[in-house]
């Protein structure tokens, strides 16, 4: 909402600045977002004195020097025939850029030097005379700026109005507040002081009314509660008197002639929208408010022929519709310069069908928005009277009659309001006296009720239905800066932290320990990326874009996308890992959601170092690896295995009998230069979005687990680690060095080496892989290493020879895995 | 063997060991004359030792004795010459050029609107508060209704939402968690809800569809807007610095009556108006409000017993004023060299 400094200041004689007004209404009301003096062009142009001055032969030029208060006098040569030595004028010094755009040069005239300008009104666009320079009547220092010495300088106050404050909508809001802060009382601008006569009293009706060659009817009384319209004629349409036109333009509008433009001083001085038609093209003369017909036309104002529906609410004449009602006037009905006889219309609209009209349109207007937030609707009888007296007034016409059609609004119901529930919310008393004196500043009625009030909020109020509403009202012109704000102890709260809460954290951790970036992307998807998943994609149904309209059921899906960006900027090394949301549709049923850890790797395991200068890239290893880390992180005190997979996935995460994710070749649209990447999922558990109790009521104490809190296994609980005692005997290891066929996995092997070497194994480990001369085809080397302690003696060598005897002989007989032989 | 013969062998290794430890000239020829003298399977003096067996019992005594006491004179001369020969290897080889760099680790990164919600959650923490998460695809209930939305009304409007299905959206803002943890818990209620949000806007250098929001909310009985305002004042100070000075202006959310926004004083110019604050002297940090009663009520408590207050903040705001990122979509590319800044 735009603010004029000086219109406030007419309609509240407050005597305040603009500062203080920006400051009190941000502290008290809404908050001043942008604050513009309108004349800034004006800032660099001083107050200077001519000191002395003579007349260049044979030319209009004068020759002078002029204080403008800098300690040295100025040569100034000037083309006015008005220079007065001793008097002051505005300046402008050379390098100052004039409003119209002209930059003073410093500059030589007929051989005299000439530092600056001495202004005409016209060249600082204070007017158009341009016969000479403009005298200033001051007595500031030569210097002082110029919009210090004249009242040039009105303010823009942009204000933050909220969907609740409807009343702030205009500048008698406005003003009502500051009223309520300053104390200054509410003041009748003069430009409104000698307005014409209008008929008294107005021709009414519930549902129809006639008068001065206007017939007025409501045909939809549920979305137009009440219809006014002032007829006056004999208007001449011109352009509007300066005052008019100055207050259109200071809150930013355009003048565009004396009945439009009146009409707009009523919307913004006081919130009320009017529309005015031009009454020789109503036919009939007739206005009806009622729905519009399936396939009727409407071209409004802005020149756009539209399609109405029966949704839309329109005005119109015997035949057709003259105005989308609450949102825009029609071009056919338009007043122009041709205009002799006018229509004024002031209603009250129904607020969710302009909201309906105007959404369906695509159209919003001053008038809409403020339809849509509710307007003054008591007032509206004497907003139609003082609109047809102002456009009267500007256009030189006559008022012949006010038609007012329907009901008044009723009055709102009283609020009580109880002293003890303020000092409960605020946390500091206020009496019950003060409670109603701060009320009725901005104009609610206040009526004592033992202890408590009875406070009935004012036409203009839409938003005060609890008590809750009034606390806020007292608070907030108390002013929350003014309420106590010590910090007491609390009670501890009764939440555990959610579960899935301390796993983001364990994985976030171990992945940034490995080298890894968390990313934060956004979640939508084409739907083309992860195959096996875009089965139950959830779609979005307003997407942001058709490029990528779903909700995403895989984080590498993502990721690859966050990776091919990396790789179309050459960047190759890419390590990123997200925790967030997953998707998926459910028929008829609100989607599913999972929480899913998952990262992905490309490029080189580690930086190049002088002793490592190409470093190798990652692979399926380094991916089985995080994919352990990840799940341990996600499972903690739970074991983790992985599982031989087929195509892209190369691992299945098995926790406890459950796959809860995977480890994959991630297909990228990459360049040849791209290492490969890899992929790892896992899913943390389960966010349910499955209301917790139904609307009023609560599930405390219930037994059923929370939602929200369904992890796909259950997270163990981590047992504690028991000691072990630290060996003190020397360990001993022998070496196994097997043919192992390729169809025979090597778990399988070291599954057998393990149940088959007894208790005093210690650690087996599979530490190489050979394959080509001396290997048969079909087989491959494989070496582990076994490693042997017994806890109070030393092994002895033929105990080992054993061992390795009945090791291979098993391998022979169950597995066919035979030794290498050098 | 006899006593005096084992003794005799003893003093022979004793004598001639120095001469042949001093005469090592690297560490390979110490670690073969080491374990030639005492290695555990092949050592001169471990053969004499394998003799004592043979000894009578009652010279065993006296033949263990010596040999201890051979056995550490042999062990601290290998030792010395060991030493020895070490720094001589040290000086003589190629010499490290100690300058060089250290083989480098890759550096993981959080990311900077993490290290925001994580600096949020510590200081709330302190004061007691749990965390409390909620899901995205959320009902509209849970989104509007519950939280006092009038339906069809402007207000909506300032949640340009994207929906899933009729009565299922991409919840706007963390709010939601608020009316589910009330219904779930019973007060007191001390919660911090971080998550991320949606909204029907387009990508631009300010706005981004998806952001990460931080929710709180206090419910319990004898709760006022001082507790709100002390609350949120120590915050500022806690994350701004101690002499942080914070404002509240009226503000307007349907879940919350009385309404405030909370700024801090700008710390660029102090509160003199710059470029920073927009020259307002002031940084919109978060808003905040006593919990509706209606809120309270959908939620099945009882308003006029309890009361509360809430309130939400952008990280992504404090992440880039704090480190200076120019456009908000920075934060979602995921490119690496920017992700990397965050490292050390
Ligand atoms: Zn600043």
């Amino acid at each position: 909402m735009n603010l004029s400094h000086e219109w406030l200041a007419r309609l509240v004689p407050h005597g305040k600045s603009a500062e203080q007004i920006r400051d009190l209404l941000t502290a008290h009301v809404a908050t001043v977002e942008h604050f513009e003096r309108l004349r800034a062009d004006l800032a660099p142009i001083v107050v200077a004195q001519v000191v002395a001055s003579e007349k260049i032969p044979e030319t209009r030029l004068s020759f002078n020097k002029v204080d403008d208060g800098s300690g040295t006098l100025l040569e100034v040569v000037c083309g006015a025939p008005n220079v007065v030595v001793g008097a002051k004028y505005p300046f402008a010094r050379s390098g100052t850029t004039l409003p119209g755009g002209m930059k003073i040069e410093k500059r030589k005239i007929r051989g005299f030097t000439s530092n600056g300008m001495l202004c005409s009104a016209d060249e600082i666009a204070l007017g158009t005379d341009h016969d000479g320079i403009y005298t200033l009547e001051t007595d500031a220092a030569p210097g002082t700026p110029l919009l210090d010495v004249l009242p040039l300088g009105d303010v823009r106050l942009v204000l933050d109005v909220l969907p609740n404050r409807s009343d702030l909508l205009s500048h008698i809001g406005v003003a009502r507040e500051l009223s309520a802060l300053t104390g200054a009382k509410l003041a009748g601008p003069p430009e409104l002081a000698d307005l014409p006569p209008v008929p008294s009293p107005a021709v009414t009706g519930t549902q129809e009314a006639s008068a001065a060659g206007l017939k007025v009817r409501i045909d939809d009384p549920l979305d137009c509660a009440r219809y006014t319209a002032a007829v006056i004629s004999g208007v001449t349409v011109c352009p509007s008197p300066d005052w008019l036109r100055a207050a259109v333009e200071s809150v930013g509008g355009r003048s565009i002639n004396n009945v439009v433009d009146a009409t707009n001083y009523m919307l913004h001085g006081f919130g009320q929208p009017m529309h005015a038609f031009d009454k020789a093209k109503l036919g009939g003369g007739t206005v009806m408010v009622r729905r519009a017909k399936a396939g009727e036309k409407l071209t409004t104002l802005d020149g756009v022929e539209r399609a109405l529906d029966p949704d839309m609410l329109v005005i119109a004449d015997a035949a057709h519709a003259t105005a989308l009602a609450g949102v825009m006037g029609g071009k056919a009905s338009e007043v122009t310069d041709a205009t002799t006889d006018i229509v004024l219309e002031v209603a009250t609209f129904n607020a969710q069908r302009v909201r309906a009209t105007r959404r369906k349109v695509g159209l919003s207007t001053d008038a809409s928005y403020r339809f849509e937030r509710g307007i003054d609707d008591a007032m509206v009888p004497q907003a139609l009277a003082l609109g047809a007296a102002l456009v009267a007034l500007v256009s030189g016409g006559h008022v012949d009659a006010l038609i007012e059609v329907g009901r008044a609004p009723a009055k709102r119901p009283p609020v009580q309001l109880r002293a003890a529930r303020v000092a409960r919310v605020l946390g500091e008393a206020v009496s019950r006296d003060e409670c109603a004196k701060l009320l009725a500043s901005i104009g609610f009625e206040v009526v004592v009720d033992g202890e408590a009030l009875k406070v009935t909020p004012p036409s203009w109020r839409h938003d005060v239905s609890r008590d809750v509403d009034l606390i806020e009202e007292i608070a907030r012109l108390r002013g929350f800066d003014r309420l106590p704000d010590t910090l007491h102890g609390a009670r501890p709260g009764t939440v555990p932290d959610h579960p899935l809460w301390g796993a983001y954290r364990r994985v976030r951790d171990v992945l940034v320990g490995a080298g890894l970036h968390e990313v934060r992307p956004l979640p939508f998807t084409s739907g083309r990326g992860e195959r096996a998943e875009t089965v139950n994609l959830m779609r979005v149904q307003n997407p942001l874009g058709e490029d990528e309209p779903f909700l995403r059921a895989s984080i590498l899906d993502t990721l690859a996308r966050r990776a091919e960006y990396n790789l179309n900027r050459m960047q190759g090394n890419v390590r990123l890992f997200e925790v967030g949301s997953v998707f998926a549709a459910r028929p008829g049923g609100t989607p599913t959601e999972d929480v899913r850890a998952a990262l992905l790797v490309m490029g080189q395991r580690r930086p190049p170092h002088f002793t490592e200068p190409q470093p190798p890239a990652f692979d399926a290893w380094d991916a089985k690896q995080l994919a352990i880390t990840l799940a341990q992180a996600s499972y903690p005190g739970s074991s983790v295995t992985l599982e031989p997979g087929t195509g892209h996935v190369l691992w299945y995460i098995v926790v406890r009998a459950a796959r809860v994710g995977r480890v994959t070749r991630v297909a990228l649209d990459a360049p040849v230069w791209a290492s490969p990447a890899f992929g790892v999922e896992v899913t943390l558990g389960e966010m349910s979005n499955a209301a917790v109790a139904p609307s009023g009521q609560h599930a405390h104490g219930a037994k059923k687990r929370p939602s929200g809190v369904a992890p796909a296994v259950t997270i163990g609980r981590r047992e504690p680690v028991r000691y072990r005692a630290i060996p003190t005997m020397p360990a001993a290891e022998f070496d196994l060095a097997l043919l192992v066929p390729d169809n025979v996995p090597a778990a399988d092997v070291e599954k057998l080496l393990r149940s088959a070497s007894g208790e005093l194994l210690e650690r087996c480990v599979l530490f190489d892989e050979f394959r080509g001369a001396g290997i048969p085809d079909g087989t491959r080397s494989l070496a582990w290493r076994l490693t042997f302690r017994h806890p109070e003696r030393t092994l002895r060598d033929k105990e080992l020879d054993g061992r390795r005897a009945l090791l291979l002989k098993t391998l022979e007989s169950t597995l066919g895995v035979r030794p290498r032989t050098a | 063997m006899t006593l005096a013969e084992f003794l005799a062998k003893l003093s022979a290794l004793e004598g001639e060991a120095p001469g042949r430890i001093a005469g090592t000239s690297s560490l390979d020829e110490w670690t073969v004359l080491r374990n030639a003298l005492v290695g555990r399977q092949a050592g001169e003096f471990t053969a004499i030792m394998n003799e004592l067996g043979s000894l009578p019992k009652e010279e065993r005594r006296e033949a263990g004795a010596r040999a201890n006491a051979v056995k550490v004179a042999l062990e601290d001369a290998l030792e010395v010459r060991r030493a020895q020969l070490t720094a001589k290897a040290a000086e003589s080889g190629p010499k490290l050029d100690l300058t060089m760099p250290a083989r480098d680790r890759w550096q993981g990164t959080v990311h900077p609107v993490s290290m925001v919600i994580d600096e949020v959650v510590e200081i709330f923490r302190e004061l007691g508060f749990t965390i409390a998460l909620g899901p995205e695809a959320e009902h509209a209930w849970y989104n509007f209704g519950a939280l006092n939305f009038p339906a069809d009304h402007p207000a909506m409007d300032l949640h340009d939402t994207l929906y899933l299905g009729a009565d299922q959206v991409l919840r706007t803002h963390t709010s939601p968690v608020q009316v589910r943890t009330l219904q779930q818990y019973p007060p007191p209620v001390r919660i911090l809800a971080p998550g991320n949000v949606y909204r029907r806007d387009f990508f631009d250098p300010s706005h981004a569809p998806m952001f990460a929001q931080i929710e709180g909310l206090v419910v319990d009985e004898g709760i006022s807007f001082a507790d709100l305002k002390a609350t949120l004042s120590h915050f500022a100070r806690r994350y701004f610095g101690p002499h942080t000075k914070t404002r509240f202006r009226p503000s307007y959310f349907p879940f919350t009556e009385p309404s405030a926004e909370m700024d801090v004083q700008c710390g660029v110019c102090d509160g003199e108006g710059c470029a920073v604050c927009k020259h307002s002297g002031w940084i919109e940090i978060l808003g905040s409000g006593m919990v509706h009663p209606a809120v309270l009520e959908a939620a099945g408590l009882d308003s006029e017993k309890y009361t509360g207050w809430a309130f939400g903040m952008g990280p992504a705001r404090t992440a880039i004023s704090r480190h200076a990122i120019p456009d908000i979509r920075i934060l979602y590319d995921s490119d690496v060299r920017f992700l990397e800044q965050f490292g050390r």
